[in-house]
């Protein structure tokens, strides 16, 4: 969908297999000389990095405002001190004989006692995520995971190892691992534990059992039909149906907006040069030609940049939303299921003769079950309504900041030609 | 000094015209009526309104005297012109028929907002004419403003058609001039460039203007999206509500700006009709310039033929001198004979080579004045067109501006 040309990733070269280093060992980083809460992985770095280890982007002019909007969208709203942060940054390529792929750099920085150090540094790919989001859905069933970026490229035409699809995956990611982080029941996750600051991922469950659905075997507890979905459970249903369809739709607008800007530019591509040319044969409207056909090129490129902006930043984020939802739709459906056979267990003994005996224990396990699971999950819904509202006030508002961008850059450019435009008028005043 | 139409007309002090009275196109009118086949028609008619300059400045205000009169009519006053003072670049009509449309854009001729474009080019038109150092003072062109009744009458009594045909004929032929004037020769390209850099202009502008259409209204669909969407949330649906009516007025504001970057490219169209009137006056040149060089020429070969007869020695072929040769010898009374009858012809000949001279000469001359005055008045309008153009994107981005931060501001809220 990107207007521009994608861009390769600088590659680690071709070198024999004894050579390359294993991409999953941990690199110590360089400890900074003024252990930086703010600074989770400086090693001279310059740029500015927020509270929960984002990285910010100051090369645009609305970036301060938009640094304000992140500091106050992480602000954590119960008031507890946060106690580990987590960024992912630094993507390379490697290049080996069997296979050629991306690892990323997953700096942690904590005071929980249950790291043993303070400071992790490790690399891993997109497997390796992979397998973190499964192991947290088998080991915390009642709680809704964060979804990752789309496992498989789906249009053959994109570049897997592009810059812009690089950095679209690096920033997936990196949500994924702070929304982890920030959650008060999944942070403290061994297999998350683990994934920060093991050398080696002992994986030994393999690598892609899984899908990405994560369909959790354990859970299934085998086909107990539930009568009635609670009240507050269903509507949780229902807004989630409402909400995907709405997201799918403004997903087409958004996709449809950019088919239409990437015409219209491929059009002004072709006016501006039109009044070079003619200024080509004319004498005293040259520079005011040229003028113009500079500035028709300037808001072609503007265009192109917001263009490739609403491609990288905007589509993914609504696209990712839609995975979570996916996902938040399956735990409501294991939630039934917990629920449906407590309620048929229930009713077995209901209907047994022997009042006297206490009722079996296992029916109150699942008695428990049902209640910790619905427990876990009205905490998490309120949690994610929470984090859904900054994460589309940031998305909105990120969209309307790149749309402001590229009108002030066009109006700039129109601007400064005006006094050139208008130079000879004062020489040639007397004729008038 | 501006006056009229879009206000990019210039015009000079020293007209005598534009000194004396004001003229407007002021409303146009559908009309039916049979026609020259006795069929049923219906056609617009253009109010052509003026007055005298100090009428204002008096403070009376009278009103202006007005008459009707269609396109038809227009160019009718068009072609005399081009006939009458071949040496003018003549100011061009606005277009007959509606051409580099984009979709949004009708081609109908009976569309409101092409007949308004059309009335300001008409408007325009006799500005420029009643502003132009020679045309203006033209009486058929003062009785187009004045006299209603019988002026097509008056323009066919002056035997126009005559000259126009003849002239149109030798247009047409192709002919070689041998020492074409380097100036001329120099504008007519310049016409043809002109023509078609101009052409290609408005033909890109029109599709961009096309996709640029596409890209707001896409926008308004945000407006309904984020209106169901509003329905579903609690706090966050004021904010969205109102982001989305933001998106509405964003969608809509594209009809306004796209009407006027529609004035802009009529400006480029004017001078693309120009061009033509431009290469026309070069045509002209290079044609009064070949009958000079053709009465030259023929000159050149009576006094041969004249001297062939005095010497004796036949250089040019004639059919006489070959049959008299065939036929045996002509008699010395049938010699002084024809040389008389040379001589005839060689006085008259001079006399039309000076004529033809004289008329190149002053061709040159009143052309050449015309095209420099031309030149001017493009320079300065295509100037004022550009810095127009600009101004109209800078307003259009300042609206951008504001829209996406209202919207910014609503969504801040969510």
């Amino acid at each position: 969908m990107s207007a521009g040309t994608p861009r390769s990733l600088p590659s680690s070269g071709q070198k024999p297999i004894q050579d390359i280093c294993h991409p999953l060992s941990a690199e110590e980083c360089a400890l900074s000389r003024s252990p930086d809460v703010l600074n989770p992985c400086s090693a001279g770095e310059r740029d500015l990095i927020l509270p929960n280890g984002t990285p910010v982007d100051t090369s645009s002019p609305a970036s301060s405002s938009s640094l304000l909007n992140r500091l106050q969208l992480d602000d954590d709203l119960d008031g507890e001190t946060r106690d580990l942060f987590v960024t992912v940054d630094d993507p390379k390529k490697h290049v080996s004989t069997m296979e050629t792929y991306i690892t990323y750099r997953v700096c942690t920085k904590t005071t929980r006692t249950e790291f043993d150090l303070p400071e992790y540094s490790v690399r891993r790919r997109y497997q390796d995520f992979d397998w973190l989001r499964n192991k947290l859905e088998e080991s915390q069933p009642t709680h809704l995971i964060p979804p990752l970026p789309e496992k498989f490229v789906m249009k053959g035409v994109v570049d897997r190892f592009s810059e812009e699809f690089v950095e679209t995956r690096r920033k997936a990611l990196d949500k994924f691992l702070k929304r982890v982080a920030d959650h008060p029941v999944l942070s403290f996750n061994e297999h998350f534990n683990a994934f920060l600051s093991a050398k080696d991922l002992n994986k030994r469950q393999g690598l892609a059992l899984l899908t990405k659905m994560g369909e959790s075997v354990k859970y299934v507890t085998g086909g107990y039909k539930l009568r009635a979905r609670p009240v507050e459970f269903a509507a949780m249903g229902d807004y989630l149906d409402v909400f995907t369809q709405k997201l799918g739709t403004i997903d087409r607008i958004a996709q449809r907006i950019i088919k239409e800007q990437s015409e219209f530019l491929m059009e002004l591509r072709e006016y501006g040069p039109v009044y070079s040319s003619w200024s080509s044969f004319e004498e005293d409207l040259h520079d005011p030609l040229e003028g113009v056909s500079g500035c028709v090129s300037n808001c072609s490129s503007a265009l192109e940049e917001l263009t490739e902006d609403m491609s990288e930043d905007f589509l993914p984020v609504l696209r990712e939303y839609v995975l979570y939802i996916e996902s938040m739709k399956n735990v409501l459906k294991k939630r039934d299921q917990v629920q449906a056979e407590y309620e048929t267990k229930l009713e077995a003994v209901v209907f047994r003769e022997d009042k006297k005996t206490p009722v079996p224990s296992d029916v109150e396990k699942c008695q428990d079950r049902v209640e910790c699971f619905n427990a876990d999950l009205k905490a998490d819904w309120d949690r994610w309504q929470n984090n859904k509202r900054q994460d589309f006030r940031q998305l909105l508002t990120g969209m309307a900041d790149k749309n402001i961008q590229y009108y002030e850059k066009c109006l700039a450019a129109w601007e400064s030609l005006i006094p050139l435009l208008q130079d000879k008028q004062d020489a040639k005043g007397e004729t008038n | 000094q501006f006056l009229g139409g879009l206000g990019f007309v210039m015009v000079e002090k020293g007209t005598s015209l534009l000194k004396m009275m004001e003229i407007s196109v002021a409303e146009a009118e559908k009309r039916t009526g049979k026609n020259a086949v006795n069929m049923q028609e219906t056609y617009t008619v253009y109010l052509i309104e003026t007055r005298p300059v100090d009428a204002a400045s008096e403070g009376t205000n009278p009103v202006p005297d007005s008459l009707w009169r269609r396109y038809s009519e227009f160019e009718l006053l068009r072609n005399y012109l081009l006939v009458t003072y071949p040496f003018s670049v003549v100011p061009p009509l606005p277009e007959k028929r509606a051409e580099f449309v984009w979709h949004k854009l009708s081609a109908d001729n009976m569309d409101p907002d092409f007949v308004e474009r059309r009335r300001v080019g008409l408007e325009n038109f006799l500005l420029r004419v009643a502003s132009h150092p020679d045309l203006s003072s033209d009486k058929i062109f003062y009785s187009f403003l004045t006299e209603e009744n019988g002026w097509k009458e008056t323009v066919f009594e002056t035997g126009f058609q005559a000259k126009a045909d003849s002239r149109l004929k030798a247009l047409n032929a192709t002919f070689r001039v041998k020492n074409p004037d380097k100036r001329f020769a120099e504008m007519k390209h310049y016409g043809d460039e002109l023509q078609s850099v101009i052409s290609q202009l408005l033909r890109v502008r029109a599709r961009a203007a096309d996709r640029l259409y596409g890209v707001y209204k896409v926008h308004g669909n945000y407006g309904r999206v984020f209106s169901e969407w509003s329905a579903i949330e609690k706090e966050m649906g004021d904010g969205l509500q109102s982001a989305g009516h933001h998106m509405d007025a964003y969608a809509a504001s594209v009809d306004d700006i796209l009407e006027e970057e529609e004035h802009y490219a009529d400006q480029l169209k004017e001078y693309l009709f120009y061009a033509d009137a431009l290469r026309a006056v070069c045509r002209k040149h290079e044609l009064t310039q070949y009958e000079l060089e053709m009465a030259a020429q023929d000159l050149t070969s009576k006094k041969q033929q004249r001297e062939e007869l005095a010497t004796g020695t036949i250089r040019t072929f004639s059919l006489k001198g070959m049959t008299s040769k065939l036929f045996g010898q002509e008699t010395p009374e049938q010699r002084e004979a024809k040389v008389k009858m040379l001589e005839t012809q060689i006085e008259e000949g001079e006399e039309l080579v000076k004529e033809r001279n004289t008329e190149c000469e002053e061709f040159v001359k009143s052309a050449w004045v015309d095209i420099e005055r031309f030149k001017e008045q493009k320079d300065h309008d295509l100037r004022e067109a550009l810095i127009s153009y600009a101004i109209m994107q800078i307003s259009m981005c300042k609206k951008g501006i504001q829209v996406w931060n209202n919207a910014k501001e609503c969504f801040s809220k969510m």
